[in-house]
């Protein structure tokens, strides 16, 4: 036994994870377990995900101190950690990357992934066509609609894009048909999964792959004089959040926050606050917190932000709130936005709208702080895909004319 | 010993495999399922599994998802799978309850498996519980005498398969096919093999499940297996039936065909 919180292995994180999923499915989840086992220790494989890194997505990103946008914050010093500027737009690249390197290793020549906004979907469509991997993304119908660019982009990308007809027609119900496809053509294919939830060894090993994040970040606040007081970072599966958490787990002095949506607000019952609104329960293969009825049907979720908006939670995220060492907030659509707004305008950076989250919850944090205060916070994406909601969300798109 | 075990064995002392056939609870009504549960008795099913409809069921293909999206939207419950159970169970078969684990975890596996056994219900089927990570349903089954029954799969490695024969009663659930519940157009040597492998590692029944809908493919199948499980078949006439009386009369045609099936008069 170790005291370190870092780098925990699974498949349970204190009562939280395992692998509750069909058998037909745990040959190749053992099988993928292995062969992730076998690559983190392999310098090689270190060595080709670090060259990817360095010169296909940009890494490291840089840091960006936003003083301008601090003075909504209680006047605390903020800094980004620039995954916005990673190719494709956010930090999914980090994971699959690592996936589709792994999906090599097995020896699979296709690869299949669910995705909501289209930034996982988008992301893991690029590595399969700068791999040669065959690609089928799974998108719920109502999400191809709201993120049709999202659609041409992993099509123009050489992937097949299915829209997703059952269920509530969102990412819960693209994660199933996914899962569908992987029982029946596992021979061939790799379940290239896009957050840090599902069945082990989802959780560790896309923790181990946004891992980089924070072991950059932490380093480049150390260059700049200290560790900060807080790391904040928005938590939709909590794939973002974990990869800049780990490295801090084991500061104690350093607070954690994640920022899950809160829709219209968690007592409105609209909303994806999993931790905050949500009971402990089984849900595509974990056990952590999800939104539920009394009978354990999964209940929709609702936030402006597509990518957060999803009934589950990592099951580390789960653990860590159960211990005590980070914290969970519930963060509005109008906080979200609102922070959106400032960012814009303060400091010229348009953040996606799940990022903004973490920014609006860095706002109250730098108010409770005060200005002698050091706030980290994880951009964890562009907002480009974003334009169009939020165009609509500020009223200034065009009039349609005639 | 359950009256499942009780009634798989005399099946097998007649020399034929048995027929298990697979409805949700709830579709097309609570009172309309359990109709149509009763109905498959009377036409010929050994044994039912009443289905608990689950917002996210991953192991379902089209036409099970189809009557349990509207299940749900209807307003079934849990608790409704007791009634179905008891209903069958009057009408003279044994009967199981096949449910995804959220459903079981949030009524609690101490009270689930209780009130399944106060219905008169004989076990439980897990399509995503494996017993590695059952232990607490596997205890709360057994203190009441309840078969927890488990799948295998043809990619069931020979260390899983050992475990989750050990670990089953009643029967051994084979899917027949890497893929997901629906009907397909034949039943391919893989469920033969894992019968086999099945068999080999200490199962006494094992039940073939997952694409038969013919009685042609039902009397293929009980050449080598215990018993043929039929479900997407079974609920095809009811999704297809303009009214629900006549969705029970096409279902206990089709119960027929697979009942002759398993009697090698297909
Ligand atoms: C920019 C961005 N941030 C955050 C998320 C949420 O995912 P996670 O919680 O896994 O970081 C997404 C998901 O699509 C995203 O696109």
């Amino acid at each position: 036994m170790t005291d370190s919180l870092q780098a925990a292995p699974g498949p349970f994180f204190g009562e939280f994870g395992g692998r509750f999923v069909p058998e037909a499915l745990m040959a190749a989840l053992d099988e993928l377990t292995d062969a992730y086992e076998k690559a983190r220790i392999d310098p090689s494989f270190r060595e080709e995900l670090d060259r990817l890194g360095r010169d296909y997505s940009g890494r490291p990103s840089i840091v960006t101190e936003i003083p301008r946008f601090a003075r909504h914050c209680g006047g605390a010093r903020v800094f980004l950690k620039r995954e916005d500027l990673n190719h494709t737009g956010s930090h999914k690249i980090n994971n699959v990357l690592g996936q589709a390197l792994l999906t090599k290793r097995i020896g699979k020549s296709r690869v299949i992934a669910e995705t909501g906004a289209g930034q996982h979907g988008v992301a893991t469509a690029t590595a399969a066509a700068l791999m040669d991997l065959e690609c089928t993304v799974y998108m719920g119908q109502e999400d191809t609609e709201r993120q049709a660019l999202n659609v041409a982009r992993m099509r123009l990308l050489g992937a097949t894009v299915v829209p997703v007809l059952s269920g509530s027609r969102t990412l819960k119900d693209a994660i199933n048909e996914a899962y569908r496809d992987w029982v029946a053509n596992v021979d061939t294919t790799n379940y290239v999964f896009g957050t840090a939830a599902g069945p082990h060894p989802f959780p560790a090993m896309v923790r181990d792959f946004q891992r980089v994040i924070g072991v950059e970040a932490r380093a480049q606040m150390l260059a700049r004089g200290a560790l900060p007081d807080a790391v904040i970072a928005c938590v939709g599966g909590g794939s973002n959040a974990i990869g800049i958490f780990d490295a801090f787990l084991d500061d104690a002095s350093v607070r954690l926050v994640g920022c899950e949506a809160a829709g219209d607000g968690v007592e409105t019952g609209r909303h994806a606050s999993a931790i905050s609104g949500g009971r402990p329960g089984v849900l595509h293969g974990s056990q952590s917190y999800v939104l539920q009825d009394a009978d354990g049907q999964t209940q929709p979720s609702h936030s402006i932000s597509a990518g957060l908006d999803y009934p589950g939670v990592g099951p580390q995220h789960a653990w860590l709130a159960a211990l005590g060492r980070a914290e969970y907030w519930a963060i509005t659509d109008a906080e979200a936005m609102e922070a959106f707004r400032l960012l814009c305008r303060t400091e010229g950076i348009i953040p996606a709208i799940e990022s903004a989250h973490a920014l609006a919850g860095a706002m109250k944090l730098g108010v409770e702080l005060g200005s002698s205060a050091t706030i980290l916070v994880n951009l964890s994406g562009r907002g480009d895909k974003d334009v169009e909601t939020a165009g609509k969300y500020f009223a200034l798109l065009p009039e349609p004319t005639s | 010993m359950t009256a499942l075990s009780d009634r798989l064995a005399e099946i097998k002392a007649e020399g034929r495999a048995a027929l298990i056939g697979y409805l949700p609870v709830g579709y097309p009504s609570v009172k309309g399922s359990i109709a149509a549960m009763v109905a498959m008795v009377e036409a010929g099913v050994d044994a039912v599994e009443v289905g608990i409809p689950y917002s996210d069921p991953v192991l379902d293909g089209p036409v099970i998802q189809r009557a349990a999206e509207a299940a749900l939207a209807s307003g079934t419950r849990v608790s409704d799978a007791f009634l179905a159970v008891r209903a069958v169970v009057d009408a003279g078969a044994p009967a199981v309850v096949m449910s995804y684990y959220n459903p079981m975890l949030q009524y609690g596996l101490e009270r689930f498996a209780t009130d399944l056994a106060a219905a008169g219900g004989s076990g439980g089927i897990t399509p995503d519980l494996t017993p590695d990570v059952g232990e607490a349903w596997i205890a709360a089954a057994t203190a009441r005498g309840l078969d927890r029954i488990f799948l295998v799969a043809p990619s069931s490695t020979p260390e899983r398969l050992h475990m989750t024969v050990a670990a089953t009663t009643g029967f051994v659930y084979a899917a027949s096919l890497m893929g997901v519940t629906g009907e397909r157009t034949a039943v391919g040597g893989a469920a033969e093999r894992l019968v086999a492998r099945a068999r080999d590692a200490g199962a006494p029944a094992v039940c073939v499940g997952l694409g038969v809908s013919t009685g042609a493919q039902a009397a293929q199948v009980a050449a080598y297996a215990d018993g043929v499980i039929v479900g997407s078949a079974f609920v095809r006439p009811l999704l297809d039936a303009a009214e629900p009386e006549a969705g029970i009369e096409a279902l206990k045609v089709k119960v027929a065909e697979l009942a002759a099936g398993v009697r090698g008069r297909a």
